[in-house]
């Protein structure tokens, strides 16, 4: 290695992936002429997975290695341009790619907050924090905090942090693979969460931070790929510009014109909505009624209404000619009657409040916050306001990410690369509102008005596949779609979107390839850093320092497949929301590590007291509020100043910084040694300087 | 270690750059978006200029901020003498 130039070796790289992109290309145009030829849909899903998943693990061999810089830090040889691919690799997981656009999609701009938070936190990371982690240049950020403040609590508290964090960030990436697999293999879910498992270990296992960084920037070669060609082609056919980013703002305009017309009962579209909106409000009340008897009449109640139900069914069945469809109608209501008043309770609770959400107007998608007073407006703004820091200050603390701008030769390429980072990232990010107008207006022109006798292909066959993702049901029955009928998950967006803009298949399975990078890259990021907190910071830097290379590895590469065994296993589980562990994840990190991490290079008076009463105060706090106010904990304690469980780190940031100058200024002041520490993570280059470098 | 006054003054000017930037920073993210219902009338593009901001204006200031700051401290460093090997 050490007889190539860093420029030769930038040459090289620069090859091998032009080759390999060159290759990629190809290879979607014989899956394309194989689609031509009559290959079945789902042995094309196959063949996408499995030739990624095996690209994914050559690279892995390939870069197999036994040297602790080139496991922990990729040798710390990665050019600022490829690093910026892996970091937008590492960074974008399956809520990026598969979940944002339908996010917007579904709340306009108020879904914006992910879109602003998830690309403003880069500012923190470039200004504040990489360009000195880079000079600290050692492998793991707990290694910064043991160093910087000393002693062995402020690492302990930060691998407790970082592996908080990583897993339950993990968590949601496993989902994700999982949800691809099963999705487009048919293979069941929680197989698919096992057999992404093995691809992400093959890649991380042999070869550590030096095979993720190459197979990182292989995935966002596919990733970014898969994700621009169905969008450029559905703007092409709704703008006929194939700039998206440029040719939407039009489009925008037409969805808020059209969102005006739906709502003005005066025009014929808009009252065909009111109708439906009206069937829905009955709907909402008869069941709110039901609720009401059944609080009253207990389980004697439900008796009487199953009792009714099954006369119902007997009764047609006796009558002559009897619709074949409303029999079967009536028995399923009978089966499908709840067991038992708790069963009943939530099964019409849910039913009503399902009914009452498609009561409301249709959300205007350009406007910020819409309520229907001030109080409510001013609610909705302060939680986007607080969601965005959130997600901000936690980007600029997540361990994985922060971890690699140790990679770069240098502080120079470290700032070149922060910059690199982002723009790979936003090249993604402000290309998913586009597709969520795009999509949104085909949903409102197309779509609405059709006839149920010749609904567009994409719609019969999603619903077909999964009634959360797409269902239509025609409730006035006039044979017309309205909005109203028309139910759209999230994910739906990003999966269907090559369909709706009339893509072959072979589209499709480029972006369930696309999803599956995406989600990878991610996983194989945080397992490492959770795996690396481990081996490294607990094992060798408290348990035994002079273990040789040769254990370290092998425990490091031990304790990583273990971790990833119990994430699978959780993750089958299926505990909670996505999005919201997520949430958690981006609330932990900026409470615990922000301020200790910033105040640590920009005050040198910061001390080991401060960190360790900081870094508590924060991660306590943010804990305490999630455990109390989300509902999967069963608390449900009042929120504060309304601020929803996901922004918790609002609560968690100030108390963070407050108990780092707090706890510093009561105790002595850091001794010599740290100072000068410190004086030379701010200087790239300094006379007489001491050395912190990591062999 | 000794620093010099040059080297106070390096890292003055880095804090003097860092505090502009996250003022700006600041400004993109959450002044625009305090103030987005009243910015509504602003149209550009065909967007409304919140929306613009959220989806498009604010990242790439974001991504100019980066720039501007690499392309700054790096030349800072060999103003003052504080830059690293050409490797």
């Amino acid at each position: 290695m050490a007889t190539q130039s860093q420029s030769q070796f930038f040459a090289s790289l620069k090859r091998y992936y032009s080759f390999y992109t060159g290759g990629f290309v190809a290879f979607v145009i014989i899956v394309a002429i194989l689609e031509q030829m009559g290959v079945p849909n789902k042995v094309l899903g196959y063949i996408f997975l499995a030739a990624t998943v095996l690209l994914y693990a050559g690279i892995g061999v390939m870069s197999r290695t036994a040297d602790v810089s080139e496991y922990y830090v990729a040798g710390r040889r990665v050019p600022a341009l490829f690093n910026g691919m892996a970091t937008g690799a590492d960074w974008m997981s399956a809520a990026s790619f598969i979940g944002m656009a339908g996010t917007l999609y579904l709340s306009g701009y108020d879904g914006l907050a992910f879109v602003l938070g998830w690309t403003g936190g880069y500012c923190l990371v470039a200004l504040l924090l990489a360009p000195y982690l880079r000079k600290f240049g050692q492998f793991t950020i707990p290694d910064f905090l043991g160093a910087r403040y000393g002693g062995n609590i402020p690492r302990s508290i930060g691998v407790f942090a970082a592996i908080l964090c990583s897993f339950t960030y993990v968590i949601a990436q496993i989902y994700g693979v999982g949800l691809i697999t099963s999705r487009f293999t048919g293979l069941e879910f929680g197989v698919g969460v096992f057999a992404g498992l093995g691809g992400i270990l093959v890649c991380s296992f042999l070869g550590g931070m030096r095979a993720v960084t190459w197979t990182q920037v292989a995935q966002y070669i596919i990733l970014i790929v898969a994700y621009m060609i169905p969008v450029v082609w559905l703007s092409v056919k709704h703008t006929g510009n194939p700039v998206p980013q440029i040719a939407y703002g039009y489009v925008l305009e037409k969805v808020t014109a059209r969102e005006v017309v739906l709502n003005d009962p005066t025009t014929p579209d808009g009252a065909k909505e009111a109708e439906v909106r009206a069937i829905f409000k009955t709907r909402q009340e008869a069941t709110e009624a039901k609720l009401k008897a059944l609080e009253a009449g207990g389980a004697t109640y439900l008796a009487e209404e199953k009792a009714k139900l099954e006369t119902a069914a007997a009764t047609l069945k006796a009558t002559k000619d009897a619709d074949p469809a409303a029999v079967a109608a009536a028995d399923k209501a009978v089966t499908d009657f709840p067991a038992d008043a708790a069963a009943a309770k939530a099964a019409w609770t849910k039913a009503a409040a399902g009914a009452k959400a498609k009561t409301a107007p249709i959300a205007s998608h350009a406007e910020p916050f819409a309520g229907k007073d001030q109080a409510a407006i001013d609610k909705k703004r302060k939680n986007f306001l607080a969601l965005v820091l959130c997600l901000m200050v936690g980007t600029a603390a997540l361990p994985h990410i922060l971890m690699r701008y140790y990679t770069t030769p240098s502080v120079k390429e470290a700032r070149k690369s922060v910059f690199w980072s982002l723009f790979f990232i936003f090249l993604l990010y402000f290309t998913a509102p586009a597709l969520a107008v795009l999509a949104k207006f085909d949903v409102y022109t197309l779509l609405v008005g059709s006839s149920f006798s010749e609904l567009p292909s994409w719609v019969a066959s999603w619903a077909a596949v999964d009634k959360t993702l797409m269902s239509v049901t025609d409730i006035n029955k006039d044979g017309i779609v309205q909005l109203a009928e028309i139910t759209i998950g999230g994910d739906l967006i990003v999966l269907a979107t090559p369909e709706i803009a009339g893509l072959p298949y072979v589209i499709t399975g480029l972006v369930a390839a696309g999803g599956l990078a995406a989600a990878l890259s991610t996983a194989d990021g945080l397992l490492l850093t959770i795996a690396n907190a481990l081996s490294h910071d607990v094992y060798y830097k408290m348990i035994d320092p002079h273990a040789p290379t040769t254990r370290r590895l092998a425990i490091s590469k031990g304790l990583l497949l273990v971790v990833a065994v119990f994430a699978a296993y959780v993750t089958s589980l299926k505990p909670g929301d996505i999005l919201f562990l997520v949430g958690a994840a981006f609330s932990l990190a900026a409470s615990a590590f922000f301020p200790a991490l910033a105040l640590g290079v920009f005050w040198k008076r910061a001390n080991k007291w401060g960190a360790i009463l900081g870094m508590s105060a924060g991660l306590g706090t943010c804990m305490y509020y999630m455990y109390m106010t989300y509902p999967f904990f069963g608390v449900n304690a009042p929120l504060w100043w309304d601020i929803n469980p996901i922004s918790a780190g609002i609560f968690g940031m100030p108390a963070g910084v407050i108990g780092v100058i707090v706890g510093s200024l009561l105790t002595t002041a850091p001794n010599k040694e740290i100072q000068d520490l410190v004086d030379h993570v701010r200087y790239p280059n300094l006379e007489g300087d001491i050395d912190t470098k990591a062999a | 270690m000794q620093l010099t006054e040059k080297h106070k003054e390096y890292w003055q000017k880095n804090l003097r750059v860092t505090g502009i930037l996250l003022a700006l920073w600041f400004i993109v993210t959450f002044v625009i978006g305090y103030f987005a219902r009243d910015l509504q009338s602003i149209t550009i593009l065909g967007f409304p200029f919140p929306f613009y901001m959220g989806a498009q204006g604010s990242l790439a200031i974001y991504v100019a901020i980066i720039w501007y700051y690499a392309h700054y401290m790096n030349k800072l460093d060999k103003e003052y003498g504080v830059h690293e090997g050409d490797d």
